[in-house]
């Protein structure tokens, strides 16, 4: 009897994939734990193995074809010394699974035409968060040789999350440093060889290993420049994943955002879209002080329009108002832009207009934009995926109090993950994190509604 | 009373005998007075001096050029003056005053000199020990003919990141040359009561990197030492580890009564080991000086010692304006 075999989901957040290349062929006997196809993740390219026996009945997805989902079937095996299925589609008649190629554009992605950051009538080009952070470490180090690259699985592996693919091809093993998996050693190691003369990135597989070397980040190179007086700043970024990815349980899964922003002497940039992630990424490589970079593996697959200039940078401190409007702001960041974004297209048809207010970077904070819009719309929410206590909202509903107390109609109300370790199971992580609904329902209830 | 060794065969010349002892007594007198300070209360916090132990800093000043780099723990007064800061700023630092080092901004523990490559100063046991290997990377990376000397104690000797940086160094032949100051104390706990390994030095071995242990207290044979693994390290030859075998008079700090061990433990050391006796009885013994020029120098150091205390005290405390500066580069 025939067997489907599926298209693999072979990371925690994969949903889609390339079969990059068939290794079997119609007719073709193979054995348990043989290689059936390379298969392209957005991450990586994987080699797809056979788990039982059988006879290749029928390719069912062309070779080359992207945007495959998970769990579609791709082959039919059959039983050794069973006919071949006669009635399997043929390969090159598959259309039904053969999803178009074009990756799908992120909804969100709805960039108003007049920007702060970049002249109006700008060429403007497609490309994932991931392109984006790679496009700037890539032109950073064609700018200045001192920028050098380290962490684990940064070269020969091309990244862990294939944002530094293709660097070490580029810039060479001088530049592009494999380390062993020894967080404290590296991380002390490039504050030093910032002191040095260099301007390292130090890439941390996920801020939640940066634990491990925390102790340099702060001790190191935040307060460094204050204790000497002045003579030596650390000119260093650290960047990494940060945040819930899908499924890897609480080890795995936390916010950072609220403990960097916590410490004078870091500079914290936690951007949402593309063209923030490479317009604050080099502002980051460039800038004299030590730069806590916090990334979302969630949004490095997601495509916004970046501007196609040579030379395109973001400053810190400059909030981005992603939507007008008139009564309610909400303030968020990250992968929490999502939510909020989610959220004012639903509270639009209910006839509730949404500011919607993306901090971009949280050390330091554009106070003057929220203050600003909270003047004008007399209410805010705020929306994060970090724990509830000592939270970027619970600072800015102090900030907001203390600021604009007459112009608040309604207590800030702030979204954030819920004060638990993140759970493993499927329905209990998303019960864990922040959700569109729990923005919609905090807007109403500011709104009175 | 005489030294109870045999001087260290050298072709040491007669200035540069008077160098090490004017170096190593220069640290003495300054410490005694930091410690005089203290108890005036014109010092704070945490203070720790460095007496006892002015033969390694002095013996590897010796053997630099200009570019190299040290870094180092809290204990850092002596490796200040031995690199050639100035005690003023150096003890305008100590007070707490404008004219420090760091605009009394860092104290004791946190003083740095971008110009005289001295890269701190670290108060958290073991940080110095991958930032000193990352300065190094810097130097290999920029082409610089220059080695790092990061000094730790035998305390910081068991922290993890020493290892994480070992190998490292080592992977990436980077121009270091970790200097354990095995004063015998980590804090309170004795070598004996914290680690069963033989020596420090010798744990390199599970890293390729070679070391030997020196005797901290003869600033010949330090300076050897040096000579033999800056030799190494400019060689591009990775690494290298020296145990300095030393011992602080004072307690770990101003505020340690120094109880685990006993006053007969100190005074031995003090009368048979002591590192600028040693370099007085080699000038005189050798007739290089005379103890009149001795006294000159004692003299000097003693006015020295006591401007930079004069200046410590004068100093003005930092306008409070600088509470907000230096935050960000």
């Amino acid at each position: 009897m025939a067997t489907e075999v599926l298209m693999p989901a072979l990371s925690p957040t994969m949903e889609e994939g390339t079969l990059a290349k068939w290794l079997v062929k119609v007719g073709d006997v193979v054995k348990s734990g043989q290689i059936l196809a390379e298969i392209e993740t957005d991450k990586a390219t994987m080699e797809f193995e056979a788990t039982d026996e059988g006879r290749v009945g029928a390719l069912l997805v062309a070779e080359g074809t992207a945007g495959v989902k998970v769990n579609t079937p791709i082959l039919l095996m059959s039983e050794e010394g069973e006919a071949v299925v006669a009635k399997a589609a043929p390969v090159a008649a598959a259309p039904a699974v053969v999803v178009a190629a074009a990756p799908v554009a992120a909804p969100v992605a709805v960039v108003s035409k007049a920007s702060a950051d970049w002249p109006e009538g700008t060429p403007m080009k497609t490309m994932t968060v991931r392109e984006a952070l790679r496009e700037a470490m890539a032109e950073e180090m064609r700018a200045n040789p001192t920028v050098m690259l380290m962490g684990e699985e940064v070269g020969e592996y091309q990244g862990a999350y294939k944002i530094s693919q293709g660097l070490l091809d580029e810039f060479g093993p001088k530049r592009v440093v494999d380390t062993p998996i020894t967080e404290m050693g590296f991380t002390g190691i490039a504050v030093g060889a910032s002191w040095g003369g260099l301007n390292p990135i130090v890439e941390f597989m996920t801020w939640n290993f940066a634990m491990q070397a925390i102790d340099h980040i702060l001790n190191s190179a935040a307060k460094t420049n204050y204790m000497s007086g002045g003579q030596m700043g650390a000119p260093i970024v650290f960047r990494g994943t940060n945040g819930a990815a899908a499924r890897v349980g609480a080890q795995h899964s936390q916010d950072y955002a609220a403990w960097y922003a916590a410490i004078p002497g870091l500079k914290v940039v936690m951007p949402y879209s593309a063209a923030d992630a490479k317009g604050l990424l080099k502002s980051a490589i460039r800038d004299r002080n030590p730069v806590v970079f916090l990334e979302n593996e969630i949004l490095y697959g997601q495509s916004f329009e970046v501007p196609d200039l040579p030379d395109f940078t973001i400053p810190f401190g400059k909030a981005r108002i992603w939507r007008q409007g008139s009564d309610v702001t909400i303030v968020s960041f990250g992968i929490g832009m999502k939510y909020a974004l989610e959220a004012a297209d639903i509270l639009a048809k209910d006839g509730i207009s949404a500011e919607v207010v993306d901090l971009r970077t949280l050390r330091p904070i554009d106070y003057d934009t929220v203050l600003a819009s909270v003047m004008k719309t007399n209410r805010c929410v705020t929306v994060e995926e970090g724990f509830p206590v000592g939270s970027i909202g619970d600072h800015l509903a102090s900030t907001i109090m203390q600021r604009a107390f007459d112009h608040l109609d309604a207590p800030v109300v702030t979204c954030t993950g819920k004060d638990v370790p993140m759970p493993y199971a499927a329905n209990l992580e998303k019960l864990a994190l922040v959700t569109t609904a729990e923005v919609v329902a905090a807007v109403k209830s500011v709104c009175y509604r | 009373m005489a030294v109870k060794k045999e001087p260290t065969k050298s072709n040491v010349s007669k200035e540069e005998l008077l160098g090490f002892y004017r170096e190593m007594l220069l640290i003495r007198r300054f410490e005694e007075k930091a410690g005089q300070l203290y108890g005036m209360g014109l010092i704070g916090g945490f203070c720790h001096l460095y007496i006892g132990q002015e033969a390694v800093v002095v013996g590897l000043e010796a053997c630099t050029k200009e570019g190299d780099k040290r870094i180092t723990s809290y204990r850092d007064h002596g490796h200040m003056l031995a690199c050639g800061m100035d005690p003023k700023g150096v003890m305008a630092e100590l007070t707490g005053r404008e004219g420090g080092y760091s605009k009394g901004k860092g104290g004791s523990m946190h003083m740095f000199s971008k110009e005289k490559h001295f890269y701190g100063g670290h108060g958290i046991v073991g940080a110095q020990v991958p930032l000193g290997a990352g300065l190094a990377l810097a130097d290999k990376y920029l082409g610089n003919d220059n080695v790092t000397f990061t000094y730790f104690g035998d305390g910081a000797a068991n922290q993890g990141q020493v290892y994480e940086t070992y190998n490292m160094a080592e992977l990436w032949m980077l121009p270091v040359i970790f200097v354990i100051e095995n004063n015998q104390y980590a804090m309170g706990t004795s070598v004996k009561r914290s680690t069963k390994s033989g020596t420090f030095f010798g744990r390199g071995a599970a890293y390729g990197i070679p070391g030997e242990q020196v005797d901290g207290m003869d600033v010949l044979a330090v300076k050897a030492a040096g000579e033999k693994a800056v030799a190494h390290c400019r060689a591009g030859q990775g690494p290298y580890i020296l145990e300095m075998m030393t011992y602080r008079y004072r307690g770990h700090s101003m505020s340690d009564p120094a109880k685990y061990r006993t006053r007969e433990e100190v005074e031995k050391i003090r009368s048979e080991k002591d590192a600028i006796e040693h370099v007085r009885d080699l000038l005189l013994n050798a007739g290089l000086a005379s103890d009149e020029d001795l006294k000159a120098i004692d003299r000097e150091i003693k006015e020295q010692v006591n401007a930079s205390a004069e200046f410590a005290k004068d100093s003005p405390e930092p306008a409070l304006a600088e509470l907000w500066t230096d935050i960000y580069a």
